[in-house]
């Protein structure tokens, strides 16, 4: 399991660190963002008994991040295949 | 068979079953001892990191907390699981690739120095035995509640029984007793969750009672009547929180860095057999972390209506004594809680 060029290395590490990135910002943005600096205008949005704000702090956040694991592990099973870096052979 | 025979029934059997497990999985190599032969199926791994994660402070502790703290206790939500994203996406799949056992190992390859590598194993050392003392004393206050023995006896009853089967079977031992200790966990935890929830609101989901309306027919949202009850006291409002937006942002940014760095979750991905299967596992490992994470919230808040509705009255004068929940006389005799009746109406008040 190597890279056939060092293009293809660099390639690849460039893609891996813009999904983290993009990943990163979500989580950020679901348990920083509207679990605690946006907290106060989410919660004059309710949703059945939940202010918006609150249940993201308390809820919403946790569903966001166990969503983004497993993207991350598609996205990455799919960037291992396109270079050819894959350890299903091994 | 009253209670403390049941009890140690229970517990017997659930420390047969360990022991059994230790014995069936024994370590036969060094590398079965360290990473259990690197062979562990990723849903495994995942159930025996949520175990191993989920420890003393989320079984005991959590619930109770966020009880207390209402909103802010979202901090230990956040923080926690949050953490374990950044340990999911930016260390654990790399350090499996690197192939070595512990972050020493790595720091000590990758900046080609001894130096290093000792400083890591410093610090390493020093956060396994912090967070062990934690651990030990929360077994000690487990088994003296059960046991009905003083904490000592109890730290030193909990250490005889780990050290048996992590000596026994190494990591593959303690992989498989893992994922036994989760399903009993995870089963304790929900059970009463569950039942409260469905007597609160008739709601047998906890994650949706929680936003549910009271089962008492009147329509009004438990987080309201939560809200209600909590200011008439004098306190902040339940979903609002006593501490400054800077203070939650750092706490929570702190308990994250702090779960990310765990020394013993860590090497739990070295288990797997490849570096996908480390990236599925974290995956795996989060969904039954979240299972219990957010059952605490809605425990918690379901458990303080209850303690306000129970101690204050449903008038708000405070319980008279002879109706006042059983605990409160138990806790009495231990001496944890006193009530001395000085204006005669014989209320809690």
């Amino acid at each position: 399991m190597s890279f056939q060029t060092d293009e293809h290395a660099k390639a690849y590490w460039k893609e891996n660190l813009r999904l983290l990135v993009t990943l990163l910002v979500i989580w950020f943005a679901v348990s920083f963002g509207f679990g605690i600096l946006l907290v106060e205008p989410l919660n004059a949005i309710k949703i059945f008994g939940f202010k918006l704000g609150f249940w993201f702090a308390q809820q919403g956040s946790i569903y966001v991040f166990v969503i983004l694991i497993f993207v991350y592990v598609k996205k990455m099973k799919a960037l291992d295949r396109k270079y050819n870096v894959h350890e299903d052979d091994e | 068979m009253d209670i403390q025979g049941w009890t140690f029934l229970l517990v017997g059997l659930s420390f047969a079953l360990y022991i059994g497990i230790a014995i069936w999985a024994r370590a036969g190599s060094t590398k079965e001892f360290y990473v259990a032969g690197g062979g562990v199926p990723p849903v495994a791994n995942g159930m025996a990191t949520a175990a191993d994660w989920m420890s003393a402070a989320s079984f005991i502790s959590m619930a109770g907390l966020i009880s207390f703290m209402g909103y802010d206790g979202g901090v230990y939500l956040m923080g926690w699981t949050g953490g374990y994203v950044l340990l999911a996406l930016c260390l654990a799949p790399y350090l499996r690739k690197f192939g070595k056992f512990t972050v020493p190992d790595f720091i000590g390859d990758r900046y080609y120095s001894q130096t290093a590598r000792t400083v890591a194993v410093i610090c390493a050392i020093f956060v396994s035995f912090t967070y062990v003392a934690g651990q030990m004393r929360g077994v000690g206050v487990v088994f003296s509640r059960f046991l009905e023995v003083d904490i000592v006896t109890g730290v030193l009853l909990g250490m005889c029984v780990v050290f048996f089967y992590a000596v026994l079977g190494g990591m593959k031992g303690i992989t498989y007793t893992q994922v036994a200790q989760y399903c009993v966990l995870i089963f304790a935890y929900l059970v009463p969750a569950v039942f409260i929830s469905m007597l609160m609101t008739g709601n047998p989901v906890p994650q949706l009672g929680f936003g549910d309306t009271l089962a008492d027919g009147s329509g009004t949202y438990l987080l309201d009547k939560l809200n209600g009850l909590s200011t008439e006291l004098g306190f902040t409002e339940y979903t609002s929180g006593n501490k400054s937006m800077i203070d939650v942002f750092f706490i929570t940014f702190a308990l994250m860095v702090g779960t990310a760095g765990l020394p013993h979750v860590i090497v739990r991905f070295f288990t797997v057999p490849k570096v996908a299967d480390a990236r599925r596992s974290a995956g795996w490992a989060l969904v039954f972390i979240a299972i219990l994470y957010t059952t605490a919230p809605a425990v918690a808040s379901f458990a303080r209506v209850n303690m306000i509705e129970t101690i204050n009255g449903s008038d708000g004068q405070g319980v008279v004594y002879e109706e006042a929940p059983s605990w409160i006389s138990n806790w009495q005799q231990t001496g944890l809680i006193g009530w001395e009746d000085k204006n005669g109406d014989g209320r809690m008040f």
